[in-house]
């Protein structure tokens, strides 16, 4: 019996708006509505609504055998909740169904798993909490933004409760291994890794029209894999379906038919945590650098390696620990949009995948214009002048301070009393 | 080839060009040049071509004793060659004022009389087709157009102009009716048209309506700077944006210093440059005077040679806001002693350099940004300027070379 486990990833950045120097200080709303709204209203039509009524029916048709995961940024959920409530409401439909899993991932889709634990920490949590608001299941299984994993990642992931995640086919770190089992974190047995099949995903995400791909002979495809390969793991943007394979491709066609000869060939669907329930780890992966979904190489340079992006990067994270502090809640907002890895990426010189703007000078100009606001501010909150444990002191003083205000005034009515009692 | 100008003895970017890829075509070894300038002085390095001085050759007949030529030009030309170049004379030029030589007397700058000029190097032009021996006929800019056409009719042989301007970019739209006459001709009888940037390659085909495949890009490259380790910037307070150009319409000065007023608003420790003369110097002067920055505005003048340079590696910002610029070969120099640069959209070089700023030269905001960004941010100043340098350091005039080469056996 041949397990498949399909996850598809959706993340949709906030575009920021044209911001130039003298709007520093000035200017505190940093988004292109326009643009985002109608990136949403063009991928929500094409795409997700389609695909989602899509796989409704494929579930129902297969009595439930067709199962998949989906994982989708905080960011993105507000987004949708904003501009096309209707596909939060297709997707509860969906988790009513029972055959579909939210996979958690960190809020803002940020790169904080390799820059800022504590903040990884949070936005996974806060991620969490969304999820269960929504769909009533708190999630189990993570898909790290970007597909990043690294055996520190992978410590804290499970410190926090996790007992699957998933990773992607990397040729350094797997080597003559398969992808095609489940895996173990490097030295805490109980993290189950999910290795992504890129050949196989990337054959319906890039190359589905391209080489005319049908569902059976997709199927047949996964069938002449070795026998000891049990599980087959396709994670794909799910503007798959619809964007970067128009309908006319006839993809949904294509998805819609793939259960069918699934089970001809007895083959499963199941979804990432059943998988790592059931399947027992096939051996440790060691992977001491962190790793992503991207390229060749599989590494961080598409969001971390030139000057621009790393100054970048360091700037925004240098004020993690006081933005916790704060309380302002637009501000909190605008630290979590302000690090999705898309600003980042724009400012590749290599590979901006996906970028607006005409350079990667050009992404990094207007996202430091819109940083050094963003940093005004917090420092308006508390001064940079205040160390952050001396800080931190002064407001755990300031929030007990009704507390000790009224252990005081208990202490004083005790001590009347007492003094009434004696001069009676 | 024929040319207005050649290095040192330079007035524009044209002679720049011409040095740069003549040199660069050299290098294939079975290319010969005979370079034909209006008037060399003597000092021109011509170690990979021959230079011929249009004032040196004869376009009327005189009688001159061997001794007597020597005196007069031998330090130009050797007597023997005036002899034989004096039996290519097949027309008669009588009308044409002559000295003692029978040569004409060229200013071989941009003098008033620059028709005249242009009509009287076609008559040399005659001469030198009757009595040079070559495949291909070469034509730098407009001023040559006559004389490569008269020697292609002459000779048979094919011709091929290369556009470094148009009369469009001179004047804004503006356009003198002879000047566009004298293009017009050229490029009708061309047997191929290069043209230093696709936005040139369009204007020459929508302006002077010409067939798109006669006409290819073969954009410019920049010269390895000698002793590049000699300009060094020094330490100072003040970051410093420079401007170096003719101060001229077609240069957007006035764009330059309404950004500075910009960048000044927010900030201070930034001084503005605008090296260069030209028509406009006076009204920037005022402008800056009105904007009240006079006093974080510098004019330097004009700049020539080793000090251009200097300027460039001690600024660190250079920006060139050019409403129209088929190349624009400046940014390159400032990039090669490694300093960021800010360059218009509607600048040729943008079509070739991914390490530079591009905006659009009317958007004052962007380039107030772009300035702020490089002066304020050390890792945009230092991507630019690695990456710049490095970029820049790609762009060799051989490969330009190879391309005309392939453009001449197109047409041979």
């Amino acid at each position: 019996m041949r397990n498949i486990c399909f996850y598809f990833q959706i993340h949709l950045p906030f575009r920021l708006k044209r911001y130039r120097f003298f709007e520093i200080g000035k200017d505190h709303y940093y988004y292109d509505d326009f643009q985002t709204g109608d990136r949403i209203r063009n991928v929500v039509d094409q795409s997700y609504l389609n695909a989602n009524r899509t796989i409704a029916e494929m579930i129902r048709s297969s009595n439930g055998k067709f199962r998949c995961a989906f994982s989708i940024s905080g960011v993105t959920l507000e987004q949708l909740e904003q501009y096309a409530p209707e596909v939060i409401d297709s997707f509860k439909e969906l988790s009513r169904t029972g055959s579909v899993e939210f996979l958690a991932e960190p809020y803002g889709h940020s790169l904080s798993s390799v820059y800022d634990a504590s903040e990884f920490e949070r936005q996974v949590k806060m991620h969490a909490d969304k999820i269960e608001a929504l769909f009533g299941k708190r999630p189990t299984a993570l898909f790290n933004a970007e597909l990043i994993y690294s055996d520190e990642i992978g410590e804290l992931v499970s410190k926090m409760g996790y007992k699957t995640m998933i990773t992607d086919e990397a040729k350094h770190i797997l080597g003559w291994k398969s992808p095609n089992y489940v895996y173990n974190h490097s030295y805490i047995p109980k993290l189950k890794l999910l290795v992504r099949n890129q050949k196989l995903s990337d054959d319906i995400a890039f190359r589905f029209s391209a080489t005319s791909l049908t569902a059976d002979g997709f199927i047949n495809r996964i069938a002449a894999l070795p026998e000891e390969d049990r599980v087959i793991n396709l994670g794909m943007g799910y503007e798959v379906f619809g964007i970067t394979q128009p309908a006319y491709t006839g993809i949904f066609e294509f998805l819609k038919a793939l259960p069918y000869y699934a089970m001809e060939q007895q083959m499963n669907f199941v979804l990432p945590s059943e998988l790592s329930k059931k399947s027992e780890s096939a051996g440790p992966l060691s992977v001491p650098y962190p790793i992503s979904w991207v390229g060749n190489d599989k590494d961080l340079t598409p969001w971390t390696g030139n000057d621009l992006q790393q100054e970048a990067l360091n700037k925004l994270y240098a004020v993690g620990e006081r933005v916790r502090m704060c309380t302002d809640k637009p501000l909190l907002l605008d630290w979590l949009i302000l690090q999705s890895t898309d600003h980042f990426r724009y400012m590749s010189h290599k590979d901006p995948y996906g970028t607006h703007y005409e350079s990667a000078y050009e992404a990094f100009m207007n996202y430091m214009n819109v940083l050094a606001d963003f940093l005004e501010r917090v420092d308006a909150q508390y001064p940079t002048t205040i160390e952050n444990e001396e800080l931190n002191e002064l407001l755990k003083t300031i929030n007990h301070q009704e507390n000790e205000i009224e252990r005081l005034e208990n202490e004083i009515k005790k001590l009347r009393a007492r003094k009434a009692k004696k001069e009676e | 080839m024929f040319g207005w100008e050649f290095p040192p003895h330079i007035l524009g970017g044209l002679g720049t060009a011409s040095y740069g890829l003549t040199k660069g075509m050299s290098l294939q070894n079975d290319m010969e040049i005979t370079f034909v300038i209006p008037k060399p002085h003597g000092d021109e390095d011509q170690s990979f071509l021959k230079i011929i001085g249009a004032c040196n050759v004869p376009v009327v007949w005189k009688e001159n004793d061997w001794n007597y030529v020597n005196d007069r030009i031998g330090s130009m030309m050797h007597p023997d060659e005036y002899f034989w170049l004096r039996n290519g004379i097949k027309y008669d030029y009588q009308r044409i004022y002559t000295n003692d030589l029978g040569c004409i007397n060229f200013s071989g700058r941009y003098p008033d009389n620059l028709i005249e000029e242009i009509s009287n190097y076609e008559a040399v032009a005659s001469v030198l087709a009757h009595q040079l021996d070559f495949d291909i006929i070469h034509s730098h800019d407009w001023l040559t157009y006559p004389a490569g056409v008269f020697a292609k009719q002459i000779s048979g042989k094919p011709l091929v102009i290369h556009v470094h301007a148009t009369d469009f970019d001179r004047s804004r739209g503006q356009v003198n009716p002879t000047v566009y006459g004298i293009e017009k001709r050229g490029m009708d009888m061309a047997d191929h048209i290069m043209t230093v940037s696709n936005l040139t390659r369009k204007i020459v085909i929508e302006k002077y309506h010409q067939d798109p495949r006669k006409v290819t890009t073969v954009h410019n490259a920049v010269e390895p700077l000698p002793n590049i380790n000699s300009y060094t910037k020094s330490p100072r307070k003040d970051k410093v944006v420079t401007f170096l150009g003719r101060i001229t319409m077609q240069k957007g000065p006035e764009y330059f210093v309404e950004a500075a007023y910009k960048v000044l608003q927010k900030t201070s420790g930034v001084r503005f440059v605008m090296a260069g003369s030209g028509d406009m110097m006076n009204a920037m002067i005022d402008l800056t005077a009105k904007r009240g920055i006079a006093d974080r505005f510098h004019f330097t003048g004009f700049l020539k040679g080793k000090q251009v340079h200097e300027m460039l590696a001690e600024s660190d910002v250079y920006i060139m806001p050019s409403v129209s610029e088929p190349f624009g070969i400046s940014p390159l120099e400032a990039m090669q002693v490694g300093t960021p640069s800010i360059i218009s959209k509607q600048s040729g070089c943008a079509e070739i350099l991914t390490h530079a700023i591009k905006t659009d030269y009317w958007d004052i905001d962007a380039m107030a940004d772009a300035i702020y960004a490089i002066v304020k941010n050390p890792a945009m100043y230092n991507s630019l300027k690695e990456l710049g340098r490095d970029e820049v350091n790609n762009i060799n005039w051989y490969d330009a070379g190879l391309k005309v080469r392939k453009i001449y056996e197109s047409v041979m």
